[in-house]
């Protein structure tokens, strides 16, 4: 079957570094001296911990109660003993901490009992409890719950699998099709099934061949309807939203989810654990991350979470010129701030980097408009533009030229000829407009409240008054025909029946109001990815330690005009 | 904390400047060819200035000096003032101009990547309004030897008539307003086979340069294209009504700076629009501008004035020109 493929605008193609690392199997990570297992293990929601320490668990037991909506359950990766339950920090830009259970392996790496989970008579939504309670995120690098983004099941015709990988270097989806494409195919079918799409594709980058004829012999053994598509390699063929558009042709704007277009798309990985979760009811324990870079021994491992990456270098013997570390890939990933973070869901790669594989960027110099980073941008961006405007704090002017839809991929400032961290600037100028949109939510709420608490004793002031009134009355009618009977005192008093109207009105015009309110412009503190949320509270985090030590500071120097004066 | 991408291609601003010069060197081979090795004193005259006078004005500016010495950019305004010049100015006139390329042009305005017009072309202007005599002497091709030229550029006795002509479009300019035809001043010796003689080659050597630009994705084809269609166009609705009254758009085509223009001047990415309809829309602008010039105009070169005319609507073609965001086109849904 021939069917056409699209292509996206821009793109750039780096050396791909896959060689290092493409050819080494998938092994066992031996286990490490004590796993560090980040409660937080899907976006914006941390799990409610259930065990505490010196309590004994086993592989696959859960440690890890999911919490809210987006929250998924998480799992000890091996069996031993928590030691310890607390903060740690994460893997992240900022190092910044979240709960963690400790636990230290007892070398059996015992399973709990695994119950089978029969998904052929499973509700839906039994199945999509099966994903949480297994800890099913995307293993892609946003970590998304799978459970929430297969959603209501219905109005997707297409389920696109991202096999794409087009960073530089990584290889661990590579290695997973290559090794495992039964059961990836197998977890894509469930996913099929569970999304009720009638489409299945998965776009492989056409650097990786032997994935692809693994992929295609696993489907020829299938039912129709599954195609496996080499896509050109083309950086960033791999995001969501370019390989969407390379493989159906449909833009997927900013602020939009696949789904209203009907495709949704699964990382490999993510259908490799679906599979595993349903089918053999095993948790998410455990993922493929490439070790590469200016290390002795590449290779592809099976690590489990919560594994110190301290612990996978010594596997892979970084070499003595390594100055850095980063968790990705170059284009999207960091460095990391600290070694002793653990393994995440998310972590896909570790590079070591030397000065002589990544060597630091030369001086920046004037952005002469050329064009290039316009030519390059997958989004269509003029990026040099944005440039421009984020330099001169002008962000009005850069969400004109649609600053939200930069997917920071990178591309500009890979060509830049200047030199120039473009992506840098486009980080600065959306936390700042985040903050300001912040601000101004908690400006709106203050004043809502305040507009509110003055309503309220209003309110409080008539009530007060009309009960008063009605005391009065009915104290005058007492003295007045103590002789008589009182007749009138069944009536409730006036002042109530007076103020339920008018009660209701203002209700209803607050209620108006708040409707219109939320009715307005999305903004672009809503539709964040995970990291970005991570990102902003990294932001937040460091604009207050600054603030807080520009106060310190400043308090002594704003006096000195006084005194002058 | 150097973040992410952390690989980066191997390219540079000095990459680009130095391929522009490379692209340029057809064009001079066929200059010192055809009319003589005076203009490589002049390139030296003005590459000596430029480089001068940017160290000069970045120590004034407190900026760091090697780095923008060497991004060669200082070097590709000397080259296009040199070239854009006649090629028996007067040294100081070279020296004059290319300063104030520099130094009132480009750094006033804040330096590289700052400068809302184009350099060299802003100094042509000053120079032909302050020397208009001097900026007009054009010798012909075989016309005087190195010897002589080397002597005018040095300031040597001009003997006008003896050594200097006119150019093609400066004898069709005055041809025709002396009532002759087309035709009949063609048949004047300064006329090649499409342009001037001898300059025809020089502009065959530009567009030769301006391909290897295009083959290396130095720049874009909007630009060239736009202008030379700007500049065909209008030049051919004059002359099918009146080929008596109007040259043909080849003449055009191949005379005066219009190669030059097309492949080196309003491709200068600072001063010209940036997105694709924007380069269209600036560069057919310059040449209807240049063309209206050259025909109506005080002047028998008017790209100059046409490049700074259009540099001016930069802001506002950028604006309206704005290309559609993906995901904005509203595709299916």
């Amino acid at each position: 079957m021939i069917s056409r493929l699209f292509s996206f605008r821009g793109g750039i193609k780096p050396d791909a570094h896959k060689n290092e690392s493409a050819e080494q199997s998938i092994q066992r990570a031996p286990l490490p001296a004590a796993l560090v297992v980040p409660l937080r293990q899907s976006t914006r929601a941390t799990a409610r911990c259930v065990v505490s320490v010196g309590d004994k668990v086993l592989k696959g037991q859960r440690i890890g109660e999911p919490e809210g909506g987006l929250s998924t359950a998480v799992h000890a990766p091996t069996s031993g003993t928590v030691t310890e339950v607390g903060l740690f920090p994460l893997a992240h830009p900022s190092g910044l901490d979240t709960r963690c259970v400790v636990i230290e392996p007892d070398g059996e790496d015992r399973w709990i009992e695994l119950k089978p989970f029969d998904y052929h008579s499973a509700s839906r939504q039994q199945a999509l409890n099966q994903l949480r309670d297994c800890g099913i995120v995307g293993l892609g690098g946003a970590t998304f719950p799978s459970h929430i983004k297969l959603g209501k099941g219905s109005g997707i015709d297409t389920l696109i699998l991202n096999g794409a990988e087009c960073e530089p270097w990584i290889t661990c989806d590579d290695r997973l099709m290559r090794e495992r494409a039964a059961d990836i195919l197998s977890g894509a079918t469930i996913l099929r099934e569970l999304i009720g799409a009638r489409e299945l594709i998965i776009g492989v980058e056409d650097n990786k061949p032997q994935a692809i004829a693994a992929m295609r012999e696993a489907a020829a053994s299938r039912e129709a309807g599954i195609r496996v598509v080499p896509v050109p390699s083309l950086y960033p063929a791999g995001g969501e939203k370019q390989l969407i558009r390379v493989l159906t042709g449909v833009e997927i704007p900013y602020g939009k989810l696949a789904g209203e277009f009907g495709i949704q798309c699964f990382n490999v990985g993510t259908a490799h654990a679906v599979y595993r979760a349903l089918a053999h009811g095993e948790p998410l324990v455990s993922r493929v991350v490439t070790l590469t870079g200016n290390v002795e021994r590449p290779g592809n491992y099976e690590v489990l979470i919560g594994t110190p990456i301290t612990h996978l270098l010594s596997l892979c013997r970084p070499r003595p010129d390594t100055d850095r570390t980063l968790m990705g890939g170059p284009m999207m990933g960091f460095a990391l701030p600290r070694l002793d973070v653990p393994v995440v869901k998310g972590t896909n790669c570790i590079i070591s980097a030397s000065p002589a594989l990544f060597p630091p960027p030369p001086p920046e110099q004037p952005c002469i408009r050329c064009g290039e980073c316009a030519r390059a941008c997958p989004a269509e961006l003029q990026p040099f533009e944005l440039y421009w405007f984020s330099r001169a704090k002008n962000f009005g002017k850069a969400q004109e030229y649609k600053l939200f839809d930069c997917i920071e991929c990178g591309c500009c400032a890979y060509v830049c000829p200047a030199h120039i961290p473009l992506v840098d600037y486009y980080r600065f100028a959306k936390s700042e407009i985040w903050a300001r949109e912040r601000e101004k939510a908690a400006a709106d709420q203050a004043r809502d409240r305040f507009e509110f608490r003055n309503f309220r004793q209003e309110r409080e002031k008539e009530e007060k008054a009309a009960k008063l009134a009605a005391k009065a009355a009915e104290t005058r009618a007492k003295l007045a025909d103590t002789s008589a009977t009182p007749a009138d005192a069944a009536t409730p008093p006036a002042g109530e029946t007076a103020e339920d109207p008018k009660k209701a009105l203002i209700a209803a015009a607050l209620a108006r109001a708040k409707a219109q309110k939320a009715a307005a412009q999305p903004k672009n503190t809503e539709a964040l990815s995970p990291e970005t949320e991570a990102e902003i509270a990294e932001i937040e985090a460091r604009r207050k330690r600054a603030q807080e030590s520009a106060n310190t500071s400043a308090s002594p120097s704003e006096r000195t005009p006084e005194t002058g004066a | 904390m150097i973040h992410s991408p952390y690989i980066r291609k191997p390219a540079s601003i000095q990459r680009v400047m130095f391929t522009v010069l490379l692209a340029l060197t057809p064009g001079i081979a066929a200059y010192v060819w055809q009319i003589g090795a005076g203009i490589l004193v002049n390139l030296l005259i003005a590459t000596v200035t430029a480089l001068v006078a940017e160290a000069l004005i970045l120590r004034l500016r407190k900026r760091p000096v090697a780095i923008a010495i060497g991004d060669l950019s200082a070097v590709v305004t000397a080259w296009l003032v040199a070239l854009a010049f006649p090629p028996v100015v007067p040294w100081w006139l070279t020296v004059i101009a290319v300063s104030i390329a520099i130094i009132a042009v480009k750094h006033l305005y804040g330096g590289l990547g700052q400068n809302p017009f184009n350099p060299a072309m802003a100094a042509y202007c000053t120079m032909i309004v302050a020397y208009p005599s001097l900026m007009s002497q054009w010798p012909a091709a075989g016309g005087i030897d190195f010897s002589t030229q080397l002597n005018l550029i040095l300031g040597g006795v001009r003997e006008l008539d003896a050594i200097t002509g006119a150019t093609a479009l400066d004898t069709l300019r005055t041809g025709l307003r002396a009532d002759g035809t087309v035709g009949s001043v063609m048949q004047a010796g300064v006329f090649g086979l499409a342009g001037g003689r001898g300059w025809e080659w020089i502009a065959g050597g530009y567009l030769l340069g301006g391909l290897f630009l295009l083959a290396t994705r130095t720049i874009t084809w909007h630009l060239p294209v736009g202008f030379l269609a700007g500049l065909a166009s209008t030049a051919a609705l004059f002359w099918i009504f009146h080929p008596d009254q109007f040259a043909s758009p080849l003449f055009h085509l191949a005379s005066g700076g219009a190669m030059l223009a097309a492949f080196f001047i309003v491709t200068d990415p600072v001063s010209g629009a940036t997105t694709p309809r924007g380069k269209l829309i600036f560069a057919a602008g310059v040449g209807l501008i240049a063309y209206l010039i050259r025909a109506f105009g005080a002047y028998p070169e008017g790209i100059a004035f046409a490049v700074l005319l259009m540099n001016i609507c930069v802001p506002l073609i950028d604006m309206k020109t704005q290309p559609s965001v993906f995901g904005h086109r509203g595709n299916g849904k």
